[in-house]
C-alpha cells in the first residue's frame, strides 16, 4: 500500500536535535558504558599525566643535571630519569586498563543497545515497518551502532586524551613560562578555532559521498537483482554505462573530501612550526634576559608536539563525533517510534484455547493521513465458520484480514474476539490462537524443517510429516532431492513462488491455531494442488474458524459464508448459493470467473 | 587423518570415513569460490568433521594462515601499485620528502641549540640575524614537511579511489557477463557487498601505504642522521627502531584472527538482521518476536566478545607504542648526559636525538596501520577476485537471424536440464511452434515450465539437447540476436528505478506513440495516465510505488513495443485482476502481433487463448494438442485444468450445506 504515513507512525530520529540530548539518552540506554566510569577516568588521568614525563625529564637533565649549579651531576639524571622510567611504566598499565574498560563497557552497552532496538522493531507495527526500506533498518541496528563503538573506542578516547593531554601540558608550560605559554596558545588558538569550519566542510564533502554510495548501489543492484531482465532484454550495455557513470561520480566526490582533508590534517604541521620557531626567538630572547633557563625552553620543544596531533586529527575526530551521534540518533529513534499496535503486556487478557469467535462492530479503517479505506464493517463470525472473503483489487479484503489479526488496528470501532477486544488480548495469547498466511511465503534460509517447525518449535520430525501428508502434499515433498532436510535458500527462493506458499501454508498448519486466516495464501499454486490444498484444508479445520481471502472464486463455493467486500465496505454476505441467487455484486463476480476457468 | 591426530589418538582411526568420500562431502557446497577460500573452508570443515583435535594442529593452521595472510595482502599492495604507478608514485614520493623533512627538522632543532640557543643562554646575548635564520629555518622544514603531508595524503587517497573504481566497474561487468545460474548460486546481498564493501575493504591499506613506504626512507636517514651524531645515541636508535617493528607484527599477528572473527561476525549479525526483517510479517504472525532477539542477541553477544577480545590486544599495543620512544628518549638522556658532561658530545646533539625519537615515534605506527588493515584486505580481495576469476559466460556464435517483422518458428529438441544433479526439471522436451501459432504451455506446479520459458530466450542452455529459432540453435547466433527476436515476460518482473517510459523502451529508440500503444495493448495506458509525468514518471526502487499487476502490465508493455517474433509469457498475467486479463488476452489475439507466442498459463481463459496446448508432466510433454482434445485424451490435463469444476460439482453432489456434516 503506498499510502503515506503520518509523521507518528513513520520510523523517526530523536525528536529532541541537541547531541548532548543524545548522548546523554544513549548513555541511559546503555548502562553498562557508565558502570565503574569513575575509575577508568582516573585511569584516564594516569594515562595522559604521563605524556608529560618526557619533556620534564628533558627539562631536568638539562637545568638539574648538566647545568646543575656544581657541574654536571650524572647522579641525579639516573636517578632522575629511573623515576621518568617508572612514571612511564605506570602509565602503561593505566592505560592498558583504562582501554580494556572502555571497550568492555562500551561493547557490552552497545549490546545490549542493539538487541533492544532489534526487538522493537519487531513490536513496531507492520504499517510502521513498511515506511522504511528493510536495509535501512538492519543498518539501524547494525552500521549505525558500529559508528557509535567506533567512536567510543577511538575517536572518542584520542578527544579524551587530547583534552587531557592540552590541560596537564598547558599547566606545565605555564609553571616553566607564562610568556612561552601565551605564545603557544596564541599560534593554536586559531587553529583550534577553525577546526569546527573544517569539519563543517569536510562533513558536507562526505554527505555527497555518502549519497553516491546510495546511487552507485542502486545502480548495481539492478545488475544483481534485475538479472534476468537484463538478459532477456540484452541491455547489458545500457546497464553497465549507469554503474559506470553512478561509479565515476562516486569517484569524484570522494577525491574531492580527501583533498579538503588533505589539506585540514597539513596546517597542523605548518602551526606547529611557527610555534616552534616563536618559542625559540622568544625563548632566546627570555633567556638573555634571564627570565627562562635553558631546559625550560627546551621543554616547550618537546610540549608543543603534545598540541600537534590534537588539531591534525581534530577533523577526522570531529566527524566521527558527529556519525557516531547521527548513528545514536538512528538507532535511539527506533526505540522512540512508538509501537502503536502495542501488546497489552501483564494486564493484557489471556484466552483458553478452543474454538473461535469474532465480531467486527463498527470498523473503520484509515491509513494515517489517507483515505478511509474500509467503512463501518459489522459482522460477526461465529465458531466453526469457515468464511471466504471476495471483492476486487482494492476493495479492502486485506485490510480487513489485517485488522482480524491485529496487524492493524481500527481507527473507529472494535473487533472481538470470543467477546474480547483484540486490543486487551496478550500477543503470546493472541499469536497462539490466530495466525495469518500472507500471500508472500517468506522462508528463512535453513533447511524445510526448520521453516515448518517455525510456528512450533517442539514439533517432531513425525509431527512435521504428519502435517505434511494431512495436508496433501506427501508426493510433493517425496520429490524434493533431500526431503525434509531440503536447505529452501535465501527467503526460500530455492523453491518456486507456489511450493513457498505451500510450505508456509504449512508452517501455520502446524502452529495449530484456532483461527487460521489465509491472504491469498495459495495464489501461486496450480488449480489441482489448491482444489487438493483446499479440501485438505476443510478437513482438517473442522473444529476451526477459518478466513480465507480469495482471488479465485472456488475457494468461496466451498466456505460456509462469504463475505463480499466493495470499495471499503461488506455489500454481501452469506452462503454461496444464496449470493448467486441474489444477482449482485458477488453473481457478477461469479459469472466473470466461471466464464475465464471454465 | 593427521599424524598429529594419530599420535593424540583421541579419535578412532576410521572416524572421518573413507577419505575419498569425505572429500567429495567437504567440496560439493563450495563449488564457487578464489582457491584458498576453497582451502581454509574445507580445512574449517574437515576440522568440524574430525572434531577435537590437537592445539598443534591449530596452532600450524592458524600460521599457515597468517602467512597466506600476509603473502596475499603484500600481493594485494603490489597489484595496487601497478594499476596505479603515477599516482601512488607521486604519494609515496611526497611521504618520503615528509620523512626527510622531519629527519631535517631535528637536525635543525640541534644545530640551533647549539649555534643560538645555548651561546645566548650561556653570554646572555645574541642577535636580530642568528634569530631570524632561526626562526626561517624551522619554518621552511615545517613548511616541507606540511607539503610532502599534502601531496601523500591526496594522492593515496586519489589512487584509494580509482582502484576503487576501476575493480567496481571490473566486478559489475562480471556480473553483467556471467550466466544465471552463476547468479542464483551466489545472494544478492553478497553480491552486493561484493562490489562495494569488499571492493573497498581490499584498497584500504593504499591509503597509509605510501606514508609507511615513505616511513622506510625516514628510518634510514634517521639512524643515518644519528650515527653521524653520536654513535652511542645511534644504538639507542637502532635498537629502538626494529623493536617498535617487531611490536607491530607482533600485534598485527595476535589481532588478525581477532579481527577477521569480529568482522565475520558482523556480517552474520547483518545477515540475521536482515532475514529477520525481510520476515517481519511471518515473525508477527506466528508470535515469534522473543525467540528472533534471542537469536539476534546470541550473535551480538558474540561479537560483543570478539570486540573486546580485539580491544584486549589494541588496549595493550597503544600504551606500549607510545612508551617505547619515551623510553628511548630517556635512554638518550642518561646516555648523552654521561657524554656531554665528558666533553665528547655537544648539548645540542642530544636535544637532536631526543627531539628526532619524539617527533618519528608517530609517523612509525604508519607501517602498522599497513599491516592492520591487510586481514581485511585479504579477506576482501579473495570475495572480489572470486567473482573476477568466475567462469562461465554463454558463449555466443555469428550466425544472425533472418526474417524480420515474420514470427518466427520455434524448435525444442530433446532438452534436458536439472538444478540438482540426478533431478531433471526437464527431461526430454520436444517441441516444434510453427511461425504465428500461440500455444500455451500447462502443467503443475514445480512441473518445469518456467524453466523451459527462461531456455526459449537462453538465459540458461540446456544440458543436453537444443532451442532452435528458424533452424538455428540460439548457442550459434551473435549476441543481441535472441533479444531482437525473443522477448520474455517474468510472473515477478523487474522494474528500474527509472522512468515509466525507460522502463518500457529499456534504450530501445522508439517514438512515444509506440510505447503508449504497448502500454495500451498491456491495458497499462490508464494507470501511466494517472501517473503525474505520465511518461515521464519516475518509479522508485524496483517499482515499490507499483501494485503487482501494474508491474506485470509495465512489464508486459516493454516486451510489446518491441514486436518480438516470439514472444514468451511466463505466468505474466497472474496478479491482474481476470476482467483486466481478459481484455489483456483479446487485444493480443486482436492485435495481429508479428509473433509467435508460447504463454504459461493456468487459467482456462489464458488457455483459450491458444491455439494448441502443450501438457508438461514430471519434465515431458506428456500431451499435446487443441484443448477440447486433451481434455479427454490427458486425464493430468483433465485434471488439472477442470479442477474447480470437478470441485464444484463433486461439492454439489455431497449436499448443498457443508455445515451438515460437520
Amino acid at each position: 500500500m503506498s499510502t503515506a504515513a503520518s509523521p507518528g507512525s513513520r520510523l523517526g530520529d530523536v525528536q529532541s536535535g541537541s547531541a548532548w540530548a543524545t548522548f546523554r539518552r544513549g548513555l541511559a540506554l546503555s548502562p553498562e558504558i557508565t558502570q565503574g566510569l569513575l575509575v577508568t577516568l582516573l585511569l584516564a588521568l594516569v594515562a595522559t599525566a604521563g605524556r608529560v614525563v618526557v619533556p620534564i625529564a628533558v627539562q631536568q637533565t638539562v637545568d638539574d643535571g648538566l647545568n646543575a649549579s656544581g657541574g654536571a651531576d650524572l647522579g641525579y639524571v639516573r636517578w632522575m630519569v629511573g623515576l621518568a622510567g617508572v612514571g612511564i611504566v605506570l602509565t602503561v598499565v593505566a592505560a592498558y586498563h583504562m582501554n580494556r574498560r572502555i571497550f568492555r563497557a562500551s561493547e557490552a552497552g552497545l549490546a545490549t543497545l542493539r538487541t533492544k532496538a532489534f526487538r522493537h522493531v519487531h513490536d513496531l507495527s507492520v504499517l510502521t515497518q513498511d515506511t522504511e526500506r528493510r536495509g535501512s533498518l538492519v543498518s539501524r541496528v547494525t552500521s549505525d551502532v558500529d559508528t557509535i563503538s567506533q567512536f567510543v573506542q577511538w575517536g572518542g578516547l584520542i578527544m579524551l586524551a587530547s583534552l587531557g593531554q592540552l590541560v596537564i601540558a598547558t599547566i606545565v608550560m605555564a609553571v616553566y613560562s607564562w610568556q612561552l605559554t601565551l605564545l603557544v596558545w596564541v599560534c593554536f588558538l586559531p587553529l583550534f578555532l577553525a577546526l569546527r569550519t573544517f569539519q563543517r566542510m569536510l562533513s558536507g564533502a562526505y554527505m555527497v559521498v555518502r549519497e553516491r554510495v546510495g546511487g552507485m548501489l542502486g545502480s548495481i543492484s539492478e545488475a544483481v537483482v534485475g538479472a534476468q531482465a537484463v538478459r532477456a532484454y540484452a541491455v547489458e550495455g545500457r546497464t553497465q554505462q549507469r554503474i559506470d557513470d553512478a561509479v565515476e561520480s562516486h569517484r569524484v566526490a570522494a577525491s574531492r573530501a580527501q583533498r579538503l582533508a588533505a589539506t585540514a590534517f597539513s596546517t597542523g604541521e605548518v602551526v606547529a612550526g611557527l610555534a616552534n620557531a616563536a618559542i625559540i626567538v622568544v625563548g632566546v630572547l627570555l633567556g638573555v634576559a634571564g627570565d627562562i633557563s635553558l631546559g625550560r625552553m627546551l621543554a616547550f620543544l618537546f610540549l608543543v608536539t603534545l598540541f600537534v596531533a590534537p588539531v591534525q586529527i581534530g577533523t577526522e575526530v570531529l566527524s566521527e563525533a558527529q556519525n557516531a551521534i547521527a548513528g545514536w540518533r538512528r538507532v535511539l529513534g527506533i526505540l522512540d517510534t512508538h509501537a502503536d499496535v502495542a501488546d497489552p503486556g501483564e494486564d493484557g487478557v489471556r484466552l483458553p484455547r478452543g474454538p473461535i469467535d469474532v465480531r467486527f462492530e463498527c470498523v473503520s479503517y484509515a491509513y494515517p493521513s489517507g483515505p478511509t479505506v474500509l467503512h463501518d464493517v459489522d459482522v460477526a463470525i461465529a465458531r466453526h465458520t469457515r468464511v471466504a472473503v471476495v471483492g476486487e483489487t482494492g476493495s479492502g479484503k486485506t485490510t480487513f484480514a489485517k485488522l482480524l489479526t491485529r496487524l492493524m488496528d481500527p481507527v473507529q470501532g472494535r473487533v472481538l474476539v470470543d467477546g474480547a477486544d483484540l486490543r486487551d488480548i496478550r500477543f503470546a495469547s493472541l499469536r497462539e490462537r490466530v495466525v495469518m498466511v500472507p500471500q508472500e511465503g517468506f522462508l528463512f534460509d535453513d533447511t524445510l524443517a526448520a521453516n515448518l517447525r517455525y510456528g512450533k518449535p517442539e514439533a517432531s520430525d513425525e509431527e512435521l510429516l504428519l502435517a505434511v501428508t494431512e495436508l496433501g502434499l506427501g508426493e510433493w515433498l517425496d520429490s524434493l532431492p533431500y526431503g525434509l532436510e531440503t536447505p529452501v535458500g535465501q527467503r526460500g527462493e530455492s523453491l518456486s513462488a507456489g511450493e513457498r506458499q505451500l510450505v508456509a501454508l504449512a508452517r501455520a498448519y502446524l502452529a495449530d491455531p484456532d483461527l487460521l486466516v489465509l491472504d491469498e495464501a495459495t495464489s501461486a499454486v496450480d488449480p489441482a494442488t489448491e482444489v487438493r490444498l483446499a479440501r485438505a484444508l476443510e478437513g482438517i479445520s473442522r473444529g476451526r474458524t477459518s478466513v480465507t481471502i480469495a482471488h479465485r472464486l472456488s475457494t468461496a463455493e466451498a466456505a460456509d459464508e462469504v463475505f463480499v467486500f466493495d470499495r471499503g465496505r461488506l455489500v454481501e454476505s452469506g452462503p454461496h448459493a444464496e449470493l448467486v441467487q441474489k444477482g449482485g455484486v458477488y453473481a457478477a463476480l461469479h459469472t466473470a470467473w466461471v466464464s475465464q476457468s471454465r | 587423518m593427521t599424524p598429529d591426530q594419530q599420535a593424540n589418538g583421541r579419535r578412532p582411526r576410521d572416524s572421518a570415513g573413507n577419505g575419498l568420500q569425505v572429500c567429495r562431502r567437504l567440496l560439493v557446497p563450495y563449488k564457487a569460490g578464489h582457491p584458498t577460500e576453497i582451502r581454509a573452508r574445507v580445512r574449517a570443515r574437515l576440522r568440524a568433521l574430525r572434531g577435537p583435535q590437537s592445539g598443534a594442529q591449530r596452532a600450524s593452521d592458524v600460521r599457515d594462515e597468517r602467512q597466506a595472510t600476509l603473502r596475499e595482502g603484500v600481493r594485494i599492495l603490489v597489484r595496487a601499485m601497478r594499476d596505479e604507478p603515477v599516482i601512488l608514485g607521486i604519494a609515496v614520493a611526497g611521504s618520503a620528502v615528509y620523512g626527510i623533512a622531519t629527519v631535517a627538522a631535528a637536525e635543525v632543532i640541534g644545530r640551533i641549540t647549539d649555534r643560538v640557543v645555548v651561546p645566548a643562554f650561556r653570554d646572555g646575548e645574541t642577535t636580530t640575524g642568528a634569530l631570524a635564520l632561526t626562526a626561517l629555518a624551522i619554518m621552511v622544514t615545517a613548511l616541507v614537511k606540511a607539503a610532502g603531508i599534502v601531496v601523500r595524503r591526496y594522492f593515496a587517497g586519489l589512487g584509494q579511489y580509482r582502484l576503487n573504481a576501476r575493480y567496481r566497474r571490473q566486478v559489475s561487468r562480471q556480473y553483467l557477463r556471467l550466466p544465471l545460474s552463476w547468479h542464483h548460486q551466489h545472494s544478492t546481498g553478497k553480491l552486493l557487498s561484493n562490489a562495494n564493501a569488499d571492493v573497498e575493504s581490499s584498497f584500504w591499506p593504499i591509503a597509509p601505504l605510501p606514508f609507511a613506504l615513505g616511513v622506510v626512507v625516514m628510518l634510514v636517514f634517521a639512524l643515518v642522521s644519528m650515527f653521524l651524531a653520536d654513535p652511542w645515541l645511534a644504538l639507542v636508535g637502532a635498537l629502538l627502531f626494529p623493536a617498535i617493528l617487531l611490536l607491530n607484527f607482533f600485534y598485527q599477528r595476535r589481532l588478525s584472527p581477532l579481527a577477521t572473527r569480529a568482522q565475520a561476525l558482523r556480517a552474520e549479525l547483518s545477515g540475521v538482521a536482515h532475514e529477520s526483517f525481510d520476515g517481519a510479517m511471518v515473525v508477527k504472525a506466528l508470535g515469534r518476536e522473543a525467540a528472533e532477539t534471542a537469536r539476534f542477541g546470541k550473535v551480538a553477544g558474540q561479537l560483543r566478545d570478539a570486540n573486546a577480545a580485539v580491544g584486549r590486544i589494541r588496549g595493550a599495543f597503544d600504551p606500549l607504542m607510545e612508551a617505547l620512544p619515551n623510553l628511548g628518549v630517556l635512554a638518550v638522556l642518561v646516555i648523552g648526559s654521561a657524554r656531554v658532561a665528558d666533553g665528547s658530545l655537544a648539548p645540542g646533539t642530544l636535544v637532536q636525538v631526543a627531539y628526532l625519537l619524539t617527533i618519528t615515534a608517530f609517523p612509525i605506527r604508519a607501517i602498522g596501520f599497513v599491516l592492520g588493515e591487510l586481514p581485511r584486505a585479504t579477506v576482501g580481495w579473495r570475495r572480489v577476485q572470486a567473482v573476477l576469476d568466475a567462469e562461465g559466460a554463454l558463449p555466443h556464435g555469428t550466425s544472425s537471424l533472418n526474417g524480420a517483422g515474420e514470427p518466427a518458428h520455434l524448435g525444442v529438441r530433446d532438452v534436458t536440464y536439472s538444478y540438482v544433479e540426478g533431478t531433471p526439471v526437464l527431461d526430454g522436451v520436444h517441441l516444434d511452434v510453427e511461425p504465428g501459432r500461440t500455444i500455451a504451455v500447462v502443467g503443475s506446479t514445480g512441473s518445469g515450465k518456467s524453466t523451459l520459458a527462461s531456455l526459449l530466450v537462453r538465459l540458461v542452455d540446456p544440458a543436453t539437447g537444443a532451442v532452435l529459432l528458424d533452424g538455428t540453435d540460439l548457442r550459434e547466433l551473435e549476441p543481441g540476436q535472441v533479444a531482437g527476436a525473443v522477448s520474455l515476460v517474468f510472473q515477478q518482473p523487474f522494474i528500474f528505478e527509472d522512468t515509466v517510459r525507460d522502463n518500457v523502451t529499456l534504450g530501445l529508440t522508439v517514438p512515444d506513440d509506440d510505447v503508449w500503444a504497448a502500454l495500451r495493448l498491456a491495458q497499462g495506458d490508464r494507470f501511466v495516465t494517472s501517473l503525474a509525468g505520465e511518461l515521464d514518471a519516475r518509479i522508485g526502487e524496483r517499482g515499490a510505488t507499483l501494485s503487482g499487476g501494474q508491474r506485470q502490465r509495465l512489464a508486459l508493455a516493454r516486451a510489446l513495443v518491441r514486436r518480438p517474433r516470439l514472444l514468451v509469457l511466463d505466468d505474466a498475467t497472474s496478479a491482474v485482476d481476470p476482467e483486466v486479463e481478459r481484455r489483456i488476452l483479446a487485444g493480443l489475439r486482436d492485435a495481429a502481433l508479428p509473433s509467435t507466442v508460447v504463454v504459461v498459463a493456468y487459467r482456462r481463459a489464458t488457455i483459450a487463448l491458444a491455439d494448441e496446448v502443450v501438457y508438461v508432466e514430471d519434465g515431458r510433454v506428456s500431451a499435446r494438442g487443441v484443448h477440447a482434445e486433451l481434455l479427454t485424451t490427458s486425464p493430468g490435463y483433465r485434471d488439472l485444468i477442470t479442477a474447480y469444476e470437478r470441485d464444484a460439482a463433486e461439492r454439489a453432489m455431497a449436499g448443498t450445506d457443508p455445515k451438515d456434516q460437520s
